[in-house]
């Protein structure tokens, strides 16, 4: 039995509601409707529409992988004791049995091996958290590489950067929060990051230790971070990016009958909220398979923390991989002056890099906008080949992370292909820097053949797969139009914008700042256009049209007359 | 064909990409087999169910592992994850996809399946709608008066300006200041009768260097973490979080080579290392001057010593020199002795801070 909400809505208040025909239901939607008013909000989202494809997928994922955080994380609190304090270990794990440990280390062991089901929930937990990172990190390529950031979702783009940021840092407290080898090590390095801050370093690193390292308050501060605080601003930035992608409702890819103006797709309910509540069980019944099949950080294996002992290869989660792999590589720069140091090895990778590239994403859909004069609303997306510098930035900043990234196991790598770590270390102190130049300038290639590619569908049609051959004995591959509905989604996209001359920004009468900035401006547009093709006129089409019909007539002409009389047909 | 390209039309939605090929428009809905053939709509039906129930079943199955399997010492019953881990994630994680196929299944063979079209609006507000509302804003500034009066103003925002300085002063006693802490470790507390031993980690043996032959590589604490009583030190100094932060700092390396190998630099005042050394064994802090890890690789013929983290390796022949990686500084060295028993013990406390390098530090050549 459905519910009229909208009926609900113009209900007054005056007379009691009347619940004629036992609609328990109606009732009870009414009782709320006079209370909080639910009908009229209700009535624009209940049907409202989202497209589909696939790669709306992404940030699902991320979506639900927070919750089944929140979930198991809660589950682990019931027993997790976020203390320093040192106790015998008592619990039922016999290698460690009377080992003097943290209370959270052993509350960890206790909740792996005396609470049924709490190793799962703390592998569920883990494994989410991956999940959680890299969604949102493939969620971020797909919207940059759409262009789904542009006007008017520049907002949400910066709220997404921030999810990414918080994410990381609510996984690194998370991941120090057993007090195991291993995490200990991890802050331990945190501890030296911090006192590598110029000035106020070792009067950060007392307080937050609450005195010297390792002290016993750090436990209990990341854990009021990893429960609390950082959840709350999660939770919160969450809420508001939902909130501004039904504002803005989805963007959609370009297709007959999808415009700059509609969006088209299924309604809220039921089926989109149907398929998006299948998918929650399904990333949530994903995470289950893999907490309880893949083991992930055995606390247990390597025993307490102790601050003079460290394993071989000695790692950090994923995703701090990137910012260590530059702290490996960077030579050992110091500055010592006038009694002082500055640790420019640990500064450039630790406190510069990360907050930059945190920066430069940021910026992105300024600075574009920017170059490209662009400041209209765009709801459709584009395919990553019909921007090609645009993509080309993004692989470029991809190659820089994955370099640095692969710096972050240059030992392991040198075990495997039994390099030296020096012969690495100096392939990817070059690496870091021509990697990136060389990926941006292949992309860009790639993307401008690819339209290529695209502008001969569209004028001389698709390769059939059949072979016609002419009575001088040559061969052809027959090309036919692509159907209707193909031409024209190829079609649907903008023009680039054609930028300024010099002459036009002269003629403007700017003058000073104004005049150098727009002429910095129209040759970074220039370059950023450069080469790219533009689609077909519709009388460009038209004449390829004619002109293939032609061709192909003739051909067909000449095999019927011709002594070879196989045609197309026959095959 | 240049795009009627309007960067002064903040707007936007109004400009659409104007191509070359007519929009053929939405095609039209297809219907699926499950909405024409009453058998296969009845099928689906059947499908949906019996996934669901399927769930159902998995669910039961999750609450008899979790009754049935013991856990505990059991850990490694099955491929190292445990029965009952591996039981529960399976049973679980099986109910769970079972409903999430079963309800994309339903949405997807059985809900309708008609595409509808909504209209966008800009994310901008009408012209009316912004005009009544800095209306709005400017009459409740103006009934304020909040311009006409800057003294309450000012006053308020410096009133309101003043109480960030609660927030950030009260985040005082988080820690005490640094102090001297960092440059003092636990081998500057050895006395003249009793100077501070050397002992092995873990056993807390003393060491003859006697006992070490050349290549030997020996992990050690000083002797107070264990022995506190001897030099004088309450035993409180060094338990629980106390022997933390002492083995943090003064956990100790020490390495026999051929004492010929052994290149004496110079230490803090100028004078030579070259009395630091008993019999070609040197000792040196053991914590990493990059960004603190615990060192521990030793490279053996060539007397270099490698941090496992990022791979500085230091010269234990050559004054802790650097001679790859990031770290930026040479490994202090401890100088060494022996006493009337004839074992190791420092001569003193390292003449330098060890681990990281901090801003307020000084360096000098050795
Ligand atoms: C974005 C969200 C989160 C991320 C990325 C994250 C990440 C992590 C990670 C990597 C660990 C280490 C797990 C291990 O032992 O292997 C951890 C531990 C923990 N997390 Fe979270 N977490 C998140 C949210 C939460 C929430 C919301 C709570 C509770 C309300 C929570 C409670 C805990 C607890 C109690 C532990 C320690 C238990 C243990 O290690 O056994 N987490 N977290
Ligand atoms: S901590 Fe030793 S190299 Fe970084």
């Amino acid at each position: 039995m459905s519910v009229d909400v909208s009926k609900v809505a113009t209900t007054n208040g005056s007379t009691p509601a009347t619940t004629k025909g036992a609609q328990r239901a109606g009732a009870i939607a009414n009782w709320a409707d006079e209370r909080l008013g639910l009908g009229s909000a209700m009535k624009k989202n209940i049907r409202k529409v989202f497209p589909d494809h696939w790669s709306f997928m992404l940030g699902e994922i991320a979506l639900w992988s927070f919750v089944v955080l929140l979930l198991t994380g809660v589950f682990l609190t019931l027993w997790f004791d976020p203390s320093m304090t040192e106790i015998q270990y008592n619990g039922s794990y016999d290698p460690l049995r009377g080992v003097h440990m943290s209370s959270a280390m052993a509350s960890t062991l206790d909740i792996s091996f005396d609470v049924r089901g709490g190793l799962l929930m703390r592998q569920m937990h883990h494994w989410a958290a991956m999940i959680f990172i890299a969604s949102m990190m493939i969620h971020m390529l797909r919207v940059y590489l759409t262009g789904a950031f542009r006007k008017p979702r520049e907002v949400n783009w910066i709220i997404g950067c921030l999810l990414l940021l918080l994410g990381t840092i609510e996984g690194f407290t998370g991941y120090s929060l057993p007090d195991d080898l291993l995490s200990g090590t991890g802050v331990r390095a945190a501890d030296g990051f911090m006192k590598a801050t110029p000035v106020v370093g070792t009067y950060m690193s007392f307080f937050l230790f609450g005195g010297e390292f390792p002290g016993d308050a750090i436990i209990p501060r990341f854990y009021a971070m990893h429960i609390l605080l950082i959840p709350g601003l999660l939770l919160a930035l969450i809420a508001a990016h939902m909130l501004l992608l039904v504002y803005h409702k989805h963007t959609q890819w370009p297709g007959p009958g999808r415009t700059e103006q509609n969006v088209v797709g299924y309604p809220m309910l039921p089926v989109y909220a149907a398929k998006a509540g299948g998918f929650f069980f399904i990333v949530f019944g994903v995470t289950a398979l893999m907490g309880g099949l893949f083991s992930i950080n055995n606390v247990w294996k390597l025993g307490p923390y102790d601050p003079s002992k460290v394993t071989a290869g000695s790692q950090p989660d994923w995703y701090m991989g990137w910012p260590d792999g530059l702290l490996r590589i960077i030579p050992p720069w110091e500055t010592h002056l006038w009694g002082i140091t500055i640790s420019w090895n640990v500064m450039l990778p630790i406190l510069v890099m990360p907050p930059l590239m945190l920066m430069i994403l940021m910026a992105l859909p300024f600075i574009e906008s920017w170059l490209t004069g662009d400041k209209r609303e765009h709801h459709l997306l584009q395919r990553p080949r019909n921007a090609p510098t645009r993509t080309a930035i993004m692989v470029a900043l991809m190659t820089f992370y994955g370099l640095s990234w692969a710096a972050g196991g240059n030992d392991i790598i040198a075990i495997k292909l039994h390099l030296s770590i020096n012969q690495i270390t100096y392939f990817m102190r070059g690496a870091v820097f021509i990697g990136p130049v060389i990926a941006f300038i292949i992309t860009r290639r790639w993307c401008i053949s690819l339209q290529r590619h695209d502008e001969g569908k569209l004028l001389h049609g698709f390769e059939s797969g059949v072979l016609v051959r002419s009575p001088e004995g040559g061969y052809a591959e027959k090309h036919l139009p692509l159907p209707e509905g193909q031409a024209y989604t190829l079609t649907a996209r903008d023009d680039d914008p054609v930028p300024e001359t010099p002459e036009q920004i002269e003629a403007s009468g700017a003058t000073g700042r104004d005049l150098r900035a727009r002429k910095l401006r129209a040759r970074l547009a220039t370059l950023f256009f450069a080469d790219n093709v533009q689609k077909p006129t519709a009388e460009e089409i038209h004449e390829a049209q004619h002109h293939a019909e032609h061709e192909l007539h003739e051909l067909e002409s000449q095999i019927a007359a011709g002594p070879n009389r196989h045609g197309p047909a026959d095959h | 064909m240049s795009d009627a390209h309007d960067t002064h039309s903040p707007q936007g939605g109004e400009i659409v990409p104007t191509g070359p090929i007519a929009d053929p428009g939405l095609p039209d809905h297809q219907w699926r087999p499950t909405d024409v053939d009453p058998a296969k709509e009845k099928r689906a039906e059947r499908q949906v169910a019996i996934l669901f129930g399927l769930s159902a079943v998995s669910t039961v199955a999750f609450l008899v592992a979790y009754f049935t399997f013991d856990i505990g010492d059991n850990w490694d019953v099955i491929g190292g994850f445990g029965a009952s881990t591996m039981a529960l994630g399976l049973t679980l994680g099986l109910a769970l996809l079972f409903i999430g196929v079963g309800v994309i299944h339903w949405a997807r063979k059985l809900m309708a399946d008609h595409e509808i079209s909504e209209l966008r609006h800009p994310a901008r507000s009408s012209d009316d709608d912004r005009e009544v509302a800095v209306q709005a804003l400017t009459d409740g500034i103006n009934e304020s008066g909040i311009g006409r009066r800057p003294l309450i103003r000012n006053s308020l925002l410096g009133a309101v300006g003043l109480l960030g300085l609660p927030a950030i002063v009260m985040l005082r006693d988080l820690g005490p200041l640094p102090g001297k802490k960092l440059y003092h470790t636990i081998w500057g507390s050895g006395t003249k009768q009793a100077p501070m031993r050397i002992v092995r980690d873990g056993i807390w043996t003393p060491i003859l260097a006697s006992d070490l032959e050349i290549g030997d590589l020996v992990n050690c604490q000083p002797d107070a973490l264990h022995n506190p009583e001897r030099y004088g030190i309450d035993p409180s100094e060094v338990e629980g979080v106390n022997l933390q932060i002492h083995k943090s700092k003064a956990s100790l390396i020490l390495l026999r080579m051929n004492p010929g190998d052994i290149k004496p630099g110079k230490a803090a005042d100028g004078s030579s290392r070259a009395n630091w050394t008993v019999d070609g064994i040197v000792a040196y802090s053991k914590i990493c001057t990059h960004v603190g890890c615990p060192i521990s690789l030793n490279e053996r013929t060539t007397h270099h010593l490698l941090c496992p983290c990022h791979q500085s390796t230091f010269d234990l022949a050559d004054s802790g020199r650097v001679v790859f990686g990031p770290a930026g500084r040479p490994l202090p060295q401890l100088a060494i002795s022996v006493d009337d028993e004839g074992y190791l013990v420092a001569q003193h406390d390292f003449d330098e801070p060890v681990g990281p390098s901090f801003w307020e530090r000084d360096y000098y050549e050795r």
